[in-house]
């Protein structure tokens, strides 16, 4: 929104967006009001109270107990009423709706990759549907950046080692910036690119017109076979390590007696510290894949395994050949590398 | 004793002892502060001059002044001194050191020998960081976020971090020392409740530097030993974690910018005193909120990590407790204020600086509860709003207080006053240009610009051209008070003991004060600030 | 606005007495809480460290317990009861100041340097045997752990170890150069039996150490007493 040529105020292109912009026009009168309170009163006072000849001095008042019992617990007021008005707003973006459109996000310095999950990869610039809740499954590859989209009012950070999630729903069509806003080096400032906010229609074509290289989880089945995973890992539970199928999203209990729910975080954490949470009944015996396998290649592996379901498997690219005597050895190989 | 001689007694603390060592192997509190005072200007103009390169680069969307590199360093550098060098000694160091013992009828602090070494810790810790300066510099931003600090950055961040860990001494020896002052050397009849607000101020302040300084000293030992030995406390790759790092800083570094500004609110309680010629308001209650915001202060720096990834439960608590961390400080204003009513008020330049701190520290305050709505944090974290909201409440705020306190005891310092009329002309160009430069940051903020960035969208110019504009105006009036003051040394009027008619034991002795602050010890039966019968006092 | 009364400037003070206090009972009660306050900072500061060692070991439970019980209890516990004696020895001093008995103060000193020496040198031979054992973490060296699986969180556990054994060690250090002064001023006759505060407030910093060292002996050597090695 623009007032001339200075722009006052960013577009709000999301549900939360509106939201958000209310709370921030209250606290934009809140504040006007207090401030031009306490200056007129200071202005009156200046004038009205001047001094008048050089030895005068002011009157004898020590306090007021009911003054300050007024102007502490009416600002305390005002202050829960907005503590629950913005914990509200906070809570909704906090959670996500059941359905969304997942996209894989890395950062590394200086650029955004994004990773649909049907395949297509975009750098610096995000296309999304107009109207359908998209979330943004975040980590870095280095330090640690941060995903802000202005119009959408939404920021997280992304952090190595670990996976952030931020959620919007888009409004309008357009584009839209995005920045990195957590400082991360020399090119900091060049970190930067758009989110493209399309109608339906035109996102279908958009999705159509890409390079198909197959989606997420095709290429996590393709890498799942190569690193040998299916080996141990067999659908018929007669592999020595848990059976795949349909455990995304359910609790597990561990060897250490906690329960851990099977999120990305636990799936990648098993990929690369296989030890530290054993599923109870299996042996500690997991080879750790650091290094063996890219952010790219972990999120590939995440979105296989979370399309392992009995009723709908995603093909992998190459057939299965294991029975129960399945190759332990398996030939050495270069590591795939997507980068 | 009369208050009414106007007149530079033949030997006071300046004059006793004129050799260079007296000056620097000085146990006297009053000329300590006086090197701090020099000490502190020169980082004020040092940081100053970072943030002209800054809003000089800020002027073009473009990057075209300053490489990325040295950009990143002129505002991690700017935001170290001014933060280390400036902000958290400032007040402390300079008025607080040479009016503490003054205010409660002391000779001197506690530990004055312990106080020169301070001094010295400072000097060191601040070779350190220039050192860091000009071998290498810093990119980090003054926060020092890891992994980057720790694994990515290729600038002296070890020098620069041990230059802060041992500057950090400082603060906690002079915080130890005005914490045993205060409790073993009032003067007899001083009382706590009759105790100068400033010195209640600065007695909080002091419980936060002794507690919070020394979590900052670990977390730099820890950093320092990720970077020089290759532990891997904070890298992930080794399973360490980032956001401990954030953690240990702001656990340290919010409960610092209650720092930063309680000495500046114990000023302001002097002058709008000094200047309605009236109690405070509410003394207790102003007494109390030092201390109630010393305490909140240490449990909210989780309101810093908001978009961090910490947990929704951690965040709502600290977003409640950022939210009652404001009412003592609204508490403040409002008895301010509430002084003000039926007072005898003077249009002198310290008062226009204490009013204008009232203005802008309710502005800079109220945005802070822009902050502590989580909801909306995460649209403004990060972005320019933040950096506005932090100026309005240490620049708007602290060095307002800082000019205001050195424009009231200037003659008590020095026994000489200033350019009455430059003096009133430079705070309003501090006024005017603090505004200028600092409120289209909020707009700004709102429109998503993130901070730290020397390029930005082409829409967001005009914005960024106002607030550098409004920093030239800031900088002519941050550096007319050297000019007028350096002046007042040689031509300034005398000022006498008590120029403004106040009331305070420090306007019971000679301007300048004796070495050994008071002939006699005082014995006080009267309240702070009790103006009982009409003051005589140098006519203005 | 008046001024009281003056305070008569007393001809036989003590010359230990300095200028800026009005009796040797304020100087003496200021020394000691300004050392209090001291103390209250070095809490912070070794807690900071403390704090991270917590976070990671509730992060990493089993790592840290296994990295424990490869750390051998002997030193550690000969030194806990080194540290515990000398601070019993440094309390005989402050208790022989009290009376003035300067060859008694000036033994019990050096029995706690002594003692103190011994703690360093022990922790000296630690710090060696990690360096055979390849546990020291970074510093270009190679970090091996006997169960390669819990190698990285072992190694988080190490760099807490030798940062906080090593801050430890750090602060006995400067607690022996503090002995040496104390000692220098008994033999010279500053300390008297009006005037032995610096013998107090040193009392009070070397306990503090020990207090210390009482926390890290458990945390960092013990908390692997249930692992057995196969």
């Amino acid at each position: 929104m623009r007032s001339g040529t200075i722009p006052l105020f960013p577009e709000a292109a999301s549900t939360m967006a509106s939201r958000v912009d209310g709370l921030y026009f209250f606290l934009v009168g809140l504040t006007a009001f207090f401030t031009i309170l306490i200056a007129v009163l200071i202005a009156v006072f200046m004038v009205k109270y001047k001094r008048r000849t050089p030895n005068e001095i002011g009157a004898r008042i020590h306090g007021a107990m009911a003054l300050e019992i007024i102007w502490s617990v009416i600002p305390l007021l005002i202050c829960f009423g907005i503590f629950a008005w913005a914990t509200d707003i906070f809570l909704a973006m906090s959670r996500p709706p059941a359905e969304t459109m997942n996209v894989y996000v890395v950062g590394k310095q200086w650029m955004w990759k994004f990773q649909h999950l049907d395949g297509q990869r975009e750098i610096n610039e995000l296309h999304v549907p107009v109207g359908r809740p998209v979330k943004l499954i975040m980590t870095s590859e280095d330090v640690i950046h941060d995903v802000s989209v202005p119009a959408f009012r939404v920021k997280a950070d992304v952090i190595p080692g670990r996976y952030s999630h931020l959620w919007f729903e888009a409004t309008k069509a357009g584009e839209y910036h995005l920045f990195c806003a957590e400082y991360c080096g020399t090119r900091h400032s060049g970190m930067v690119g758009r989110v493209v906010v399309m109608e339906p229609d035109d996102y279908q074509a958009w999705l159509a017109g890409g390079v198909q290289e197959g989606s997420l989880a095709s290429s996590g089945g393709k890498l799942f076979q190569d690193l040998a995973c299916n080996t141990c890992h067999r659908p018929d539970a007669q592999g020595r390590g848990p059976v795949l199928q349909n455990l995304f999203g359910k609790q597990v209990s561990l060897e250490s007696g906690e329960t851990v729910v099977v999120d990305e975080a636990y799936i990648r954490e098993s990929i690369l510290m296989p030890r530290t949470k054993v599923t109870a009944g299996f042996q500690p015996i997991m080879p750790t894949f650091q290094g063996l396998v890219s952010e790219e290649g972990l999120l590939e592996l995440i979105e296989y395994v979370k399309s392992l379901k009995t009723d709908s498997q995603v093909q992998a690219v190459r057939p299965n050949t294991g029975g129960p005597a399945a190759n332990e050895n398996t030939p050495a190989q270069t590591p795939p590398s997507r980068n | 004793m009369s208050s009414s001689t106007v007149s530079i007694p033949s030997t006071h603390y300046l004059n006793n002892g004129t050799t260079l060592k007296s000056w620097l192997l000085t146990k006297d509190h009053k000329r300590i502060g006086l090197l701090y005072l020099a000490a502190v200007t020169f980082f004020f103009m040092l940081g100053g001059a970072f943030a002209v390169a800054i809003r000089l680069e800020l002027v073009t969307p473009a990057g075209d002044l300053l490489s990325d590199a040295n950009y990143n360093k002129a505002f991690t550098l700017h935001g170290v001194i001014m933060v280390f060098f400036f902000l958290i000694p400032a007040i402390p160091s300079v008025l607080g050191n040479f009016l503490i013992p003054l205010m409660i009828g002391a000779k001197d602090l506690a530990f004055p020998k312990l106080n020169l070494l301070s001094f010295y810790i400072y000097f060191v810790g601040s070779l350190f960081t220039m050192y860091a300066m000009v071998s290498g510099g810093l990119d980090t931003g003054w926060t020092f976020y890891t992994p980057f600090s720790t694994v990515a950055s290729t600038t002296a961040v070890v020098p620069a971090a041990l230059g802060i860990f041992i500057n950090g001494f400082s603060g906690i020896l002079t915080g130890l020392n005005f914490i045993v002052t205060i409790h073993r050397m009032r003067a007899p009849g001083m009382t706590w409740f009759r105790l100068p607000l400033f010195v209640w101020s600065h007695y909080a302040t002091s419980l936060i530097q002794v507690l919070g300084t020394p979590v900052l000293a670990i977390t730099i030992v820890l950093v320092a030993a990720e970077r020089i030995f290759g532990f891997g406390l904070f890298n992930p790759a080794v399973g360490g974690d980032p956001v401990l790092f954030q953690h240990l800083f702001w656990f340290y570094s919010h409960p610092a910018v209650y720092i930063m500004i309680l000495p500046a609110m114990g000023i302001v309680s002097e002058l709008i005193a000094a200047f309605s010629r009236k109690q405070v308001f509410g003394y207790g209650f102003v007494a109390f909120a030092s201390i109630g915001i010393a305490v909140i202060g240490f449990l909210v720096w989780g309101h810093h990590m908001f978009v961090s990834g910490e947990s929704v439960y951690a965040a709502l608590v600290f977003s409640f407790l950022s939210f009652l961390v404001a009412i003592p400080s609204a508490v403040k204003v409002f008895n301010w204020t509430a002084t003000m009513y039926k007072g005898s008020l003077s249009w002198e330049i310290p008062m226009l600086y204490a009013v204008g701190f009232i203005g802008l520290f309710a502005i800079g305050g109220l945005t802070g509860l822009f902050l502590a709505s989580i909801g909306l944090d995460v649209h403004l974290t990060d972005t320019y709003f933040i950096i506005a909201h932090f100026h309005y409440v240490m620049v708007g705020g602290t060095i307002m207080a800082y000019l205001g306190g050195l424009h009231f005891w200037w003659p008590k310092i020095t026994g000489r006053m200033y350019n009455r009329t430059l003096g009133k002309f430079s705070a309003a160009l501090v006024f005017v240009g603090f505004n200028l430069t600092f409120f289209p940051q909020f707009v700004l903020g709102y429109l998503g610009m993130p901070r730290r960035y020397h390029a930005y969208p082409d829409e967001f110019q005009v914005l960024n051209v106002l607030s550098s504009a409004g920093a030239s105006v800031l900088a002519v009036g941050y550096l007319l008070p050297l000019f007028y003051f350096a002046l007042s040394l040689k031509y300034g009027e005398i000022a006498g003991d008590n120029p403004w008619g106040a009331v305070g034991l420090e306007w019971n002795t000679t301007s300048p004060p004796p070495t050994e602050n008071f002939p006699v010890t005082p014995v006080v039966t009267w309240d702070a600030y009790e103006y009982p019968t009409p003051v005589e006092g140098h006519v203005v | 606005m008046s001024n009281g009364a003056a305070v008569a400037h007393d001809p036989h003070h003590n010359p230990n007495l300095a200028h800026h206090f009005e009796s040797m009972e304020q100087q003496t009660e200021a020394s000691i809480l300004g050392m209090w306050v001291f103390l209250v900072t070095e809490i912070l500061f070794f807690g900071g460290a403390l704090m991270a060692y917590m976070v990671y070991r509730s992060q990493y439970p089993d790592a840290f317990a296994l990295a424990s019980s490869h750390i051998a209890i002997l030193p550690g516990a000969i030194n806990t009861a080194v540290l515990i004696l000398s601070s019993l020895t440094m309390a005989l001093a402050v208790h022989a100041a009290q009376t003035g008995e300067r060859t008694k103060i000036m033994f019990f000193i050096v029995i706690t340097m002594i003692l103190g020496a011994a703690f360093l040198g022990i922790k000296a031979y630690e710090y060696y045997e990690k360096y055979e054992e390849h546990f020291i973490p970074g510093m270009g060296l190679q970090f091996i752990f006997p169960e390669p699986e819990y190698q990285q969180n072992a190694q988080i556990f190490f760099s807490i170890y030798f940062v906080l054994t090593g801050l430890h060690a750090l602060h006995m250090i400067i607690g022996l150069g503090i002995m040496t002064w104390m000692f220098i001023w008994v033999k010279n006759g500053t300390i008297t039996s009006e005037y032995f505060a610096p013998i107090e407030i040193s009392g009070l910093y070397w306990h503090f150490v020990d207090i210390v060292w009482i926390f890290l002996f458990p945390l960092l050597y013990l908390i692997g007493r249930h692992v057995h090695h196969v």
